[in-house]
């Protein structure tokens, strides 16, 4: 953009070689960063710089690089996804940095999201949530009923929409004192909630997800609500609620 | 090599319920002695895997991400067809296969797009039973819209996430299937090799991108879903891991590729903002819905924005030229994406292009009339007769915002420009690859047990693909044909047992993985992977970009076996082999690319006409359109491997027979 100009700064970033070994931060200076790029294009910047002196460069988690895959990462400046609210780490742009700025990058910091190297966690722990049951047991057979055939009110598509739109980054666990897992849970248990598919396993999907996050070391939830500031997508601690009645609901049956 | 398509006998509309009543089946007790593996967990992966398993084959699936949650298909943003007629328009599934026929320029076959349309419904139903949250109208049916290339509202859509929400669908059917233990899931693994005994596909050679491990896994059939290849231009809509690897892998052990140079470029990007660019990002075509493309008319217009002397919003209704508007008046700015990118690229070869930057490459979506006119429908829905023109720019920019909402966001965050007040800057890139492995009817390559589903294959979009087409065929695949497909191949494996990873063409397929490993690792040369590719990528996009010629496409051959040449002798991978590695994975998928990249330059030679994603500039009519050659073109060309050197690729042609459509001419006007 015309409005671009370029920057010079130092990166703290934590170094790792993998979950074996220790960590520590290591400095880096890098000159002539473009503000119309994005985080991530930053780091392959000086990824390029660093291979270039023969040096290892920083591996990091990214992929899709348009805020949807979840699979970025990154805590920048003691933030998860950074400074911005509402923005995956490869949404954000260098021109919210300034000339000279120091930036400290470092890796999602939970028990349950071990390190793999640097900057790049494990969270396959979120997908064994979703493997107890976040599903709806339907087997694809193509003999299906029509699509039309249960009505669905709108408001409660669209908030079971907003719950599914959740892209499993884990942002939530890494900003939480608790380490605690429990919007991520609770936006895959309301969306199922909201909608009249699968209602027949409702009790077993919620104690089978519950049961799971908890054998996967994550704290819990005491309300301090910096997951839902955290998220990139604006997930609401509503979710959270839902899940607590539809847990409360499925242990008194 | 010889390609027999295996279309059924008998009427278009029978042909896919008589060829399934007649495949052969597995018996239930007999499904747990077989295993398949399926590498990549997109639409197409994911749902194959979930399917298989379910059956109760024993199934390994493979993706390069952490999660098979975050495959590309995710990204996908504004829906997918269905031949539903909920809208009463005249929807039909003939009309699907139609429209998909002749968006694809008359070069797909007949009968594998008519089994998609037939399917097209049940996808929708078996998405909405899996808790797929798509968008409803206030009676609790579902909502449609309308996308490039037809005159039919069939496409359903999740706000602007759709492909977010079919693939966590299909990944939560993936999911469950894992937690039953039918399937074993190998996250942050990529295949390196397909492993052949006695000619058929029996495992892979895969990497453990954690450990570095080069693990050896067998089947007794093999599902390539790997997406596909728009990367090899560096610059696309691609997410930055899709590779052209398991695909070219497969190719290079015997599968034909076909249609390598149909490539979709997408015409509503984001514009390139400058050199450290590493990726570009689409902005839905469903925007095309609402949003008015255009360029200034005069050229001092034009020069006046890129100086930023003049802003968009200054330039009088008379002095804008909506092109697409006046040159197809029957689709207006819901032509296909093949001719709205042209014009865009005719305007600005022209000199009307509105971005600053090296190029002028841009044009204008804009937003303004849409604003006005749903603002108004708004204020007299809810009884306001008379409402004041802040009250409907207003209620206009809240309609936007709650169909289009995050889309208006991602713009602004990567652009730092508000679209709801200055139109949007597009411009076409990168985006869907048409083009792909060779399968016949039931979807296996020329390698018997290789099947091929989704973008990974070239089957069902021909020379170019309409908008909300991608996300079906790659649920098609997965759900509903390769269950089938792939049941009749291993009816004649229940006796086969299973198969050792110990046999000598492990051993050998391991052995060449570790030894090409092991040659990047110690090249000792000077410059990065990124340095190639990006090379590679200038040569595709200028000359087998938008638009080819035969001088450019010829110098590009050249020019890529020279940088393949140089890549090999001078390219520099740190690390080791034993650790998660980066440059490493990047390194190895650029080599398949350089090969990849020369062949498409090839095919784009060969074709002598223009069709689809393949504008020849030597073809086309006094106004500019493109010109077909039906008479001697109307073949898929598949190509066979004969060594590193592209050039030496042999071109066998499937004729391509249109029994039940009549071929005419490609008119949106």
């Amino acid at each position: 953009m015309s409005t671009a100009k370029n920057i010079n700064i130092t990166l703290k970033i934590w170094r790792q070689k993998n979950a074996k070994t220790k960590g520590g931060i290591e400095t880096y200076k890098l000159d002539n960063v473009s503000t119309a790029s994005s985080f991530l294009e930053m780091l392959d910047q000086l990824n390029e710089q660093l291979v270039s002196e023969r040096k290892e460069p920083v591996a990091f988690d990214h992929d899709c690089r348009e805020g949807i895959c979840g699979m970025c990462s990154l805590y920048i400046n003691g933030r998860a996804h950074g400074p911005e609210t509402g923005t995956t780490t490869c949404q954000l742009h260098m021109r919210k940095f300034n000339d000279g700025d120091t930036i400290y990058i470092e890796p999602w910091r939970s028990k349950a999201f071990p390190v793999i190297k640097d900057l790049v966690v494990d969270r396959s722990s979120f997908d064994r949530i979703q493997q107890a049951g976040g599903f709806v047991s339907v087997n694809t057979s193509g003999n299906t009923i029509d699509a039309n055939s249960i009505p669905v009110p709108k408001v409660d598509a669209d908030k079971a929409f907003e719950a599914a739109a959740c892209i499993g980054c884990g942002a939530c666990v890494a900003s939480c004192k608790n380490g605690s897992a429990m919007l991520f849970v609770g936006a895959k248990v309301s969306q199922y909630a909201l909608l009249p598919q699968g209602q027949v396993e409702a009790t077993q999907r919620v104690l089978n997800m519950v049961r799971q996050m908890d054998e996967e070391g994550f704290g819990n939830c005491t309300n301090t609500g910096a997951c839902e500031i955290e998220c990139p997508k604006g997930i609401s601690l509503e979710n959270i609620a839902r899940m607590n009645r539809e847990y409360l609901k499925a242990s008194v049956k | 090599m010889k390609l027999d398509s295996r279309i059924p006998e008998g009427p278009l509309k029978d042909k896919w319920t008589n060829h399934k009543n007649h495949l052969k089946l597995v018996a239930p007790n007999n499904r747990p002695k077989i295993d398949v593996i399926v590498v990549g967990t997109g639409l197409a992966g994911a749902s194959a895997a979930a399917s298989l398993g379910e059956m109760g084959y024993n199934v390994k699936a493979f993706c390069f991400q952490d999660s098979p949650r975050r495959a590309h298909s995710i990204a996908a943003q504004g829906g997918i067809n269905a031949a539903k007629n909920y809208q009463n328009d005249g929807d039909s599934i003939y009309r699907l296969f139609y429209d998909t026929i002749k968006g694809g320029d008359y070069r797909a076959r007949e009968a594998n797009v008519h089994r998609l349309a037939e399917v097209s419904g049940n996808i929708i139903d078996q998405c909405v039973a899996q808790g797929v949250p798509f968008a409803r109208e206030y009676g609790g049916m579902l909502d449609n819209r309308s996308f490039g290339g037809v005159q039919v509202q069939r496409t359903f859509y999740a706000a602007g996430q759709t492909g977010q929400q079919l693939l966590l669908g299909a990944y939560s059917a993936l999911s469950r299937q894992i937690g039953l233990g039918r399937v074993k899931m190998y996250n942050r693994h990529e295949m390196l090799d397909l492993v052949k005994v006695d000619g058929k596909a029996r495992g892979i050679i895969a990497r453990n991108l954690v450990t570095g491990e080069i693990e050896r896994h067998s089947a007794h059939a093999v599902v390539i879903a790997s997406g596909g290849y728009g990367n090899v231009y560096f610059l696309s809509t691609n997410a930055m891991g899709s590779n052209v690897t398991a695909s070219w892998k497969i190719h290079k052990q015997g599968a034909a590729f076909a249609n390598p140079c149909y490539v979709q470029i997408h015409p509503t990007c984001i514009p390139v903002h400058g050199t450290n660019q590493s990726k570009l990002t689409l902005m839905s075509e469903s925007l095309r819905n609402s949003g008015r493309i255009w360029v200034p008319k005069k050229k001092e217009d034009a020069e006046a924005i890129r100086a930023g002397k003049l802003k968009p919003t200054q330039i009088a209704e008379e002095d804008r030229d909506y092109y697409l508007e006046r040159r197809y008046p029957a689709f207006g700015n819901l032509v296909p994406r093949d001719v709205a990118s042209r014009a865009a690229k005719e305007r600005c070869d022209a000199g009307y292009g509105i971005e600053a930057n090296d190029t002028n490459e841009g044009v204008y979506l804009d937003f303004s009339s849409e604003i006005k006119s749903k603002g108004k429908e708004v204020a007299y829905a809810q009884g306001n007769h008379n409402p004041s023109e802040e009250e409907i720019i207003t209620l206009g920019k809240k309609w936007l915002e709650e169909k289009y909402g995050n889309l208006f966001e991602m713009y602004e965050k990567i652009t730092d420009e508000n679209p709801y007040e200055t139109p949007m800057k597009i411009y076409p890139a990168v985006h869907y690859t048409m083009g792909g492995v060779w399968v016949d009817y039931n979807l296996q390559s020329t390698i018997p047990g290789c099947f091929v589903a989704g973008e990974a294959n070239f089957s069902d979009h021909g020379a170019n693909r309409l908008g909300a087409s991608a996300l079906m065929q790659g649920l098609a695949d997965g759900y509903f044909v390769l269950p089938y497909t792939v049941s009749n191949y291993l009816a004649d494996e229940i006796r086969t047992g299973k198969i050792s990873t110990d046999a000598p063409e492990f051993l050998e397929a391991e052995k060449n993985v570790k030894d090409s490993i092991n040659m990047f690792l110690n090249n000792n040369g000077t410059k990065t992977v990124d340095h190639f590719h990006k090379r590679l990528g200038h040569v595709m996009w200028n000359k087998v970009g938008m638009a080819r010629n035969e001088q450019g496409l010829k110098e590009a051959i050249e020019e890529i076996g020279q940088i393949r040449d140089e890549f090999y002798k001078d390219v520099y991978v740190p690390g080791s082999a034993d650790e998660m590695n980066p440059e490493l994975e990047k390194a190895l998928r650029v080599a398949d690319f350089l090969e990849l990249g020369q062949l498409m330059a090839m095919d784009a030679l060969q074709r002598k006409e223009s069709c689809g994603g393949h504008f020849r500039e030597e073809y086309q009519d006094a106004e500019g359109e493109t010109l077909r050659d039906d008479e001697n073109m109307s073949f898929v060309g598949a190509w066979e491997y004969k060594g590193q050197d592209t050039t030496k690729a042999v071109l066998h042609k499937e004729d391509l027979k249109y029994e039940f459509i009549k071929i005419a001419a490609r008119n949106y006007k």
